[in-house]
């Protein structure tokens, strides 16, 4: 009864999110005294997963894109030949698009946005995000099979120094009448869910031909872009850089806010980000709060000075 | 067609959140109650095809008699009737199998659910819909399109968006982009007025047990007070961001 593991990647190289939810079904498998099988999909060399704990890998070679039915049902499959009692996924949006359709398949108990290893195995007890970060909620899964899915940047990555066995799995391929006719991606942007670091900008930036000093300040730290609701509303920005309670939730290492005032539902929506920078030219502005480090002062004349010197941090730190 | 929206009955977005009872309870104490976001801009594109492609538009709750002024706002934003499955919603697999058996007995074409509620975040309510009625399923929806049986639908995916075709029956787990924030209605008085005619039906619950069980809640750590950094000493800034947070 392996711990199951979906590590997800992307043109044969595993995302990070793969390297952090391995980390954690090592410790899972740790507290129940079991070992990590993990299901790869179109990855030649798997073996970088012995690093972080994984003993066993199952590659599939399917090479027909990611189809949510049936990547669920070939893990589904998986589960079986392993006879594993818990499946881990992360929170990926593939992630999070599976996890429930196996859930049904293994009729197995999900628990999503998990923040830490369980913090009891009998009864299987794991601490969740809810309310939009805003609280914890500590959640018993009671069926025999449990899904857990892992929190972006949480649990973080641990490696356990080792070796994998790999073997190629060939499960039956199930039909999906759900397909995907193209793809639409930025490849030279990082993305939000992806980011070590994001910058993001609010309505004190005064217009959307003002971003160009926050495009450049995320190039520089190698960040993605993000913003305010009221920017995505008013055009300024697309919605998929909308961050918040009900745009996209921010787990990065470091989140920078640019005229951004802290609205309750922004605050929410990244307060799972370790870090946060706030400038801004209110002092009495809500982010002050929840930040860690603030500058009271003008965007138009904090950014730029911002730029120049991490510019020269960069060129000395290379 | 048949359009089945899920709505969830969740505290307002500004709402503080509190616990009762040794923090095993939300505390619903001055708490305002609101259509789940998610939901609601599912509701606004439900509403779109009951006025262009002629789609019956029925909403469904699973919870007390406390969500059935929230169903009455669905119902005055335009909605044709209500299902209410007179349970309490504990766990997500229990709230997808009540609903499945909605759908199954009113045979819907499309159902619509919000992505996630903002309350349990949970997620797993439209997949697992889809899961237990055999229907296509599409998460993070951000947009849809219906001619005859054919569906046409983006999906918000990391860092981008696809384009997907598929068929009827169809669940989707929606967000925004499915409408813009601009499109929302504010329910007007005569929906208002219509709405308390409108039919509200109380179902029984199906016999589940709860894959999962809520224990406990926890609020996170207070936060300790901002470090100010002067504007003429950004340099301090970067030096607190790489020694001491170590995040560059």
């Amino acid at each position: 009864m392996s711990i199951l593991v979906y590590t997800e990647s992307e043109q044969g190289k595993f995302k990070k999110a793969a390297l952090e939810v391995a980390s954690y079904a090592k410790a899972v498998a740790n507290q129940m005294g079991t070992t990590v099988t993990a299901i790869t999909f179109n990855v030649s060399d798997a073996s970088e997963l012995g690093n972080y704990g994984v003993d066993k890998i199952l590659n599939v070679s399917h090479t027909e894109g990611f189809n949510a039915k049936v990547y669920a049902d070939i893990i589904k499959q998986a589960a079986e030949k392993e006879t594993s009692n818990i499946v881990v996924v992360s929170s990926s949006a593939d992630s999070k698009y599976l996890a429930p359709l196996l859930a049904v398949g293994l009729n197995a108990g999900y628990a999503s946005n998990v923040v830490e290893a369980p913090t009891s195995t009998s009864p299987f007890t794991v601490k969740r995000t809810a309310f939009t970060n805003k609280a914890f909620n500590f959640t018993e899964i009671n069926t025999p099979i449990k899904i857990v899915g892992v929190s972006n940047n949480a649990f973080g990555i641990v490696e356990n120094a080792g070796s994998a066995t790999s073997e190629d799995f060939s499960p039956n391929i199930t039909n999906s009448n759900v397909s995907v006719q193209s793809i639409d991606k930025a490849t030279d942007k990082v993305s939000i869910a992806d980011a070590d670091i994001v910058v993001s900008g609010g309505r004190g930036l005064k217009g959307p031909e003002n971003w160009g000093m926050i495009e450049e300040l995320a190039q520089i730290l190698g960040a993605a872009t993000a913003c305010s609701k009221p920017v995505s509303d008013l055009g300024w920005r697309p919605h998929s850089e909308h961050v918040g309670q009900t745009g996209k939730p921010v787990a990065s290492n470091l989140y920078i806010a640019i005229g951004i005032s802290g609205a309750i539902q922004h605050l929410a929506g990244i307060n799972a980000s370790k870090v946060k920078v706030v400038i801004n030219t209110d002092a009495e502005a809500p982010f002050f709060k929840a930040a860690d480090y603030g500058v009271v002062g003008d965007a138009f004349e904090v950014v730029p000075q911002l730029i120049e010197k991490l510019k020269e941090f960069k060129a000395q730190n290379a | 067609m048949k359009i089945l929206v899920c709505i969830s009955h969740v505290p307002d977005t500004t709402s503080k959140i509190n616990f009762a009872e040794g923090d095993t309870k939300f505390d619903t104490n001055g708490v305002q109650y609101v259509i789940n976001p998610n939901d609601e801009f599912g509701l606004t594109r439900a509403m779109w095809f009951k006025e262009k492609q002629a789609a019956t538009v029925d909403v469904v709750n699973v919870g007390g008699p406390e969500t059935e002024p929230t169903l009455r706002k669905a119902l005055a934003i335009g909605a044709d009737a209500a299902i209410r499955v007179n349970t309490v919603a504990t766990d997500g697999f229990a709230v997808a199998k009540q609903l499945a058996k909605v759908v199954q007995d009113g045979a819907y074409d499309l159902v619509i659910a919000g992505r996630e509620s903002i309350d349990y975040n949970g997620g797993m309510v439209p997949g697992m819909l889809a899961g237990l009625t055999d229907a296509n399923f599409i998460n993070n929806c951000i947009s849809l399109d219906i001619d005859g049986d054919t569906v046409t639908a983006s999906r918000e995916i990391d860092g981008g968006k696809e384009t997907i075709t598929t068929g009827l029956p169809l669940v989707i787990g929606g967000q925004k982009g499915l409408v813009q924030e601009s499109d929302l209605r504010i329910p007007n008085m005569r929906g208002i007025m219509m709405a308390r005619k409108k039919p509200l039906t109380i179902l029984e619950p199906v016999d589940t047990t709860a894959e999962t069980t809520s224990v406990k809640f926890e609020k996170p750590a207070p936060k300790g007070a901002v470090k100010l950094v002067s504007t003429d000493n950004l340099d301090e800034l970067i030096s607190l961001l790489h020694n001491e947070a170590k995040v560059i």
